[in-house]
């Protein structure tokens, strides 16, 4: 156990300071220390779906590539009637600097597809 | 194909399941903005909450929440992540949190340690994403389409950063301080998600490495089992599962700092819609904000009785000094009374009675700090949709 009269002397001088807006538990007196579980924690991804407006064979290239790396509500989700410029530049960022590996053939044709389906 | 986990290999048949675990009740909700309907989902730790994405998991706390206390329960907190590359085992026994690079004493610390070697503290902050409300910005943007719900406000219990760094022992000449956490890039061409603050900051005895929330360890979605706090600063910073600490004697030039989380280099942070920023820094502090959480737009309140209204506030850590309300739609300001002060970094409460006449009012709310920071009337824009706190309208009908 650390030095109580250390603590509350430093909590003190923080509060003589005015600014600092945290403040130094008392071992004794303060909250309590939240314990840490020693047992493994683990996570599952949740499931996932492909969405009815790519669900059908034309638009297996957009669920090959883009699920390689997240999940289909990132297309889905994005504002509609936003142009062809902006679906060209979403999977430009995503190629460009983001490294996804898709040819470019195949990078235009994710655009035009996606600007059709979603505007 | 190369340099990347392609897990999955899907055919064309529809609503096919990629995953295992969550649940869903198939409850939507619709986010008042165009293209905003959302499934209503249950994950692991959490309650149900709206979800934005599946992969990586990424949701938002049902408005609703943020009147029903000042602290946000951790199973309401929202989730953001930007990689899917996340740990599927955490164990706590064989964690360590390493600090290195400028200092005299590299240090690989237990969590045991952590709450044992050093002085733990608590401090009460608002986390809220960059890009919170994201949805409502117009001209639309892409990224995350948000409502309101990407904020929370919790007590976190942790040990400030600048223990740790004088703990290793910190070089002269030191410039930064990166922070990177378990969860990595699910392509080699992905720069990891790494983070930095000047070592000013970093030693200013507010950012906390937070080992529990509300009371409890952190849920494993909120970055178990630590994360890093910095108060008054966007969630960007706030990086979890927080595993490394590096000092740098350089400015640090990775992706997440240099290209990504820019903001036009100005006073108002925004530019002319549809343009481009000539310079860009990093986001740092939240700009204020206040909200309406008692009424929803379009709820029916009783004409000639008052109306007790009730909100919240919150800033980048200058105090709130005063919240005003309109009844009608800016014409006229009431001060509001501010409730409880749980610190600069807090959501602050608000509360008002009102008396409106039968008819729509348009109520708005606007906050004000001690330095005389405000909100403004009407929406500033920036092309990444970010740091958005106009003043918030709800309109009302008194029958």
């Amino acid at each position: 156990m650390k030095a109580k009269g250390v603590i509350i002397g430093i909590g003190l001088l923080a509060v003589a300071a005015g600014g600092a807006t945290w403040a130094l538990i008392d071992r004794d007196a303060g909250p309590e220390i939240v314990a840490a579980r020693m047992e493994p924690v683990s996570f599952q991804l949740p499931e996932e779906a492909i969405p009815a407006e790519l669900s059908d064979a034309g638009a297996e290239i957009v669920v090959n590539n883009c699920t390689a790396c997240h999940s289909l509500e990132y297309v889905t989700t994005q504002p509609r009637g936003m142009g062809e410029k902006f679906w060209h530049d979403e999977v430009t960022k995503m190629v460009k600097v983001y490294g996804a590996p898709v040819a470019p053939a195949d990078a235009e044709t994710i655009a035009r597809l996606l600007a059709e389906r979603f505007g | 194909m190369s340099g990347i986990d392609r897990r999955f290999f899907v055919a064309g048949a529809g609503a096919a399941l990629l995953g295992a675990v969550g649940k869903s009740s198939g409850g939507t909700l619709t986010l008042p903005f165009a293209n905003g309907k959302r499934p209503l989902v249950t994950l692991p730790g959490k309650r149900e909450m709206i979800l934005l994405t599946s992969r990586p998991p990424q949701l938002e706390t049902p408005f609703s929440v943020f009147n029903q206390g000042l602290l946000t329960p951790n199973d309401a907190f929202f989730v953001r992540y930007h990689l899917s590359g996340l740990p599927t085992e955490i164990d706590p026994r064989s964690f360590r949190l390493a600090i290195g690079g400028h200092v005299e004493t590299p240090l690989q610390l237990t969590l045991d340690s952590l709450r044992r070697d050093f002085p733990v503290s608590e401090t009460v902050a608002v986390n809220q994403c960059s890009g919170n409300s994201r949805g409502f910005v117009t001209p639309r943007v892409a990224g995350g389409q948000l409502g309101n719900g990407a904020m929370g406000n919790a007590r976190w219990q942790g040990v400030a950063l600048k223990h740790l760094l004088a703990k290793a022992g910190v070089r002269t000449g030191a410039a930064q301080v990166t922070f990177n956490g378990l969860d990595n890039s699910p392509a080699d061409g992905v720069a990891d998600f790494v983070k930095a603050l000047d070592i000013d900051h970093a030693l200013d005895g507010e950012v906390m490495v937070a080992f529990a929330m509300n009371g409890e360890e952190l849920p494993f979605l909120n970055g178990y089992p630590l994360r890093l706090v910095v108060p008054g600063h966007f969630g960007t910073y706030w990086v979890k599962h927080l595993s490394e600490i590096n000092v740098l004697d350089a400015e640090f030039d990775g992706y997440w700092m240099k290209t990504a989380y820019r903001i036009p280099d100005n006073d108002c942070r925004c530019v002319e819609p549809g343009t481009k920023p000539d310079k860009t820094v990093p986001i740092s502090r939240f700009s204020v904000r206040s909200f309406l959480t008692s009424h929803q737009d379009g709820a029916k309140v009783s004409a000639g009785q008052t109306t007790e209204l009730r909100g919240i506030a919150f800033s980048g850590g200058d105090p709130i000094k005063r919240v005003l309300v309109s009844p009608d739609n800016g014409r006229n300001w009431q001060e509001a009374k501010l409730g409880e002060d749980l610190g600069r970094y807090s959501f602050r409460e608000w509360k008002l009675g009102l008396k409106l006449a039968s008819g729509r009012h348009a109520l708005r709310v606007r906050a004000e700090t001690a330095g005389g920071e405000t909100q403004p009337m009407e929406a500033r824009w920036q092309p990444a949709g970010y740091m958005r706190n106009v003043v918030e309208t709800t309109n009302v009908e008194a029958v």
